[in-house]
């Protein structure tokens, strides 16, 4: 069942996100709450979807049992701020943040590792 | 590209947005230049409860449906706007983006809104998301059992301080006065949590830790000694700032940087007014936000049959 409210396309279960990021080179996974501080990263993906045609940006609830994969991978250890948002590059994680990020600190991710 | 409106808007928060819907609804070709997110502010609430005729609501969706009101009007929307130069005098007011566009209109709507303060001292990067916080609704779960310390003496310190006793063991206030700028009941309700303890009169000067946040550092002001608080987190809540940098020695702005306006939201610079959030007020809120985008808009409207 979806629980966040965005355009962003949301990721319901472990396999789906395993199966998105076996078949995509370059995917963006934000997991969060509808809460002030995931909302304008949500945001920045919905402006970035439209212009980055090589990254596939998806959201995950962050109160879907089923984002233990992402609260409890080693990358996300000791984040303690939502959300937690996740670069995927050929199935690995390249990048992980903790908090709100702004379009800037987005892009210099997206540029870093998925250019 | 160079494309001239009756009404450019700058910043899409509550009172931008709802300059749009009226401007774009009294038939003027509006165009809405935004960097960042749509809704502003507005978007940072969990819960909106005192917008008058919506029971209840969040931000978000509250800005969503005024986007789309405002584009059903014709109102051009365009996001991610970086805006490298404004020139606003004369009868056609010009931007000019970093990406080398143009756009042109006769009048200027400024709502740029503001932001959080922070508190700029050493560590405090470093440490968002893996202890600093600016918002206990979203991050206060991370904290349970947890000693924590909360920035600030206004009434979003205290109440999220209150909050926070629901997950930490112990939560710190530091205020660099002697005495609160909260609401009387909401330094009551602070007073006697025992889970709360006071630092008066000092200020943060470092947040350190190996890997995730463990001290925070405090000068105590009337003496200059300074102090560690073992913490696991800090949550930082000291106001806003009004995003009126670009402007100043363009637009009056007041000695906290707002713009100076008056009861129909003209600024110094006929043709130009200014809504929301980035104007001289006390009380900031979505409605205000949202009344004084009106009467910029009927404003505008005003100024073009008069041109």
């Amino acid at each position: 069942m979806k629980m966040l409210q965005t355009e962003i396309q949301e990721i319901e279960s472990a396999d789906e996100l395993q199966k998105i990021i076996s078949e995509n080179d370059n995917v963006m996974v934000c997991c969060g709450r509808m809460g002030p501080m995931c909302i304008p990263v949500y945001d920045a993906m919905e402006e970035l979807e439209e212009e980055r045609e090589n990254v596939k940006f998806y959201s995950m609830a962050f109160d879907n049992p089923e984002a233990h994969v992402i609260r409890n991978a080693p990358e996300a250890q000791g984040f303690m701020g939502l959300p937690f948002t996740m670069y995927y590059k050929n199935g690995k994680v390249a990048n992980a943040t903790s908090s709100i990020q702004s379009m800037d600190q987005i892009t210099s991710v997206l540029d870093e590792h998925f250019n | 590209m160079n494309d001239t409106y009756d009404v450019m808007i700058i910043g899409a928060g509550a009172a931008g947005l709802t300059a749009g819907i009226y401007a774009s609804r009294a038939r003027l070709s509006t165009l809405i230049l935004n960097d960042g997110a749509i809704g502003g502010q507005m978007v940072l609430t969990n819960e909106v409860a005192n917008y008058p005729g919506v029971e209840t609501t969040n931000g978000y969706v509250l800005a969503n449906t005024m986007k789309k009101q405002a584009k059903s009007f014709g109102c051009k929307i365009k996001s991610n706007a970086k805006i490298a130069r404004y020139h606003l005098e004369g009868d056609v007011k010009s931007v000019e983006l970093e990406d080398g566009r143009t756009f042109s209109a006769k009048t200027v709507i400024l709502t740029p809104g503001g932001r959080p303060r922070s508190l700029g001292i050493p560590g405090e990067d470093t440490f968002k998301g893996t202890g600093i916080s600016y918002c206990a609704t979203c991050d206060g779960d991370f904290f349970r059992d947890k000693e924590i310390a909360v920035i600030g003496g206004g009434n979003s310190a205290l109440e999220e301080a209150v909050t926070l006793t629901n997950f930490a063991s112990k939560v710190t206030i530091v205020h660099q006065f002697d005495h609160f700028q909260a609401f009387e009941h909401a330094v009551e309700e602070a007073r006697k949590n025992l889970k709360i303890e006071f630092v008066m009169e000092s200020e943060p000067r470092e947040f350190s830790g190996n890997g995730s946040l463990q001290s925070l550092t405090v000068e105590h002001l009337p003496t200059g000694e300074k102090k560690n608080i073992a913490v696991d987190g800090t949550f930082i809540f000291i106001g806003y700032l009004p995003n009126t940098e670009p402007f100043k020695g363009l637009v009056e702005l007041n000695e906290r940087n707002e713009f100076v306006v008056d009861g129909e939201m003209k600024t110094s610079i006929p043709g130009v007014f200014a809504a929301g959030d980035c104007i001289n007020k006390r009380y900031r809120q979505i409605t205000t936000a949202t009344a004084e985008g009106t009467v910029a808009a009927l404003s505008a409207s005003e100024y073009l049959r008069q041109m």
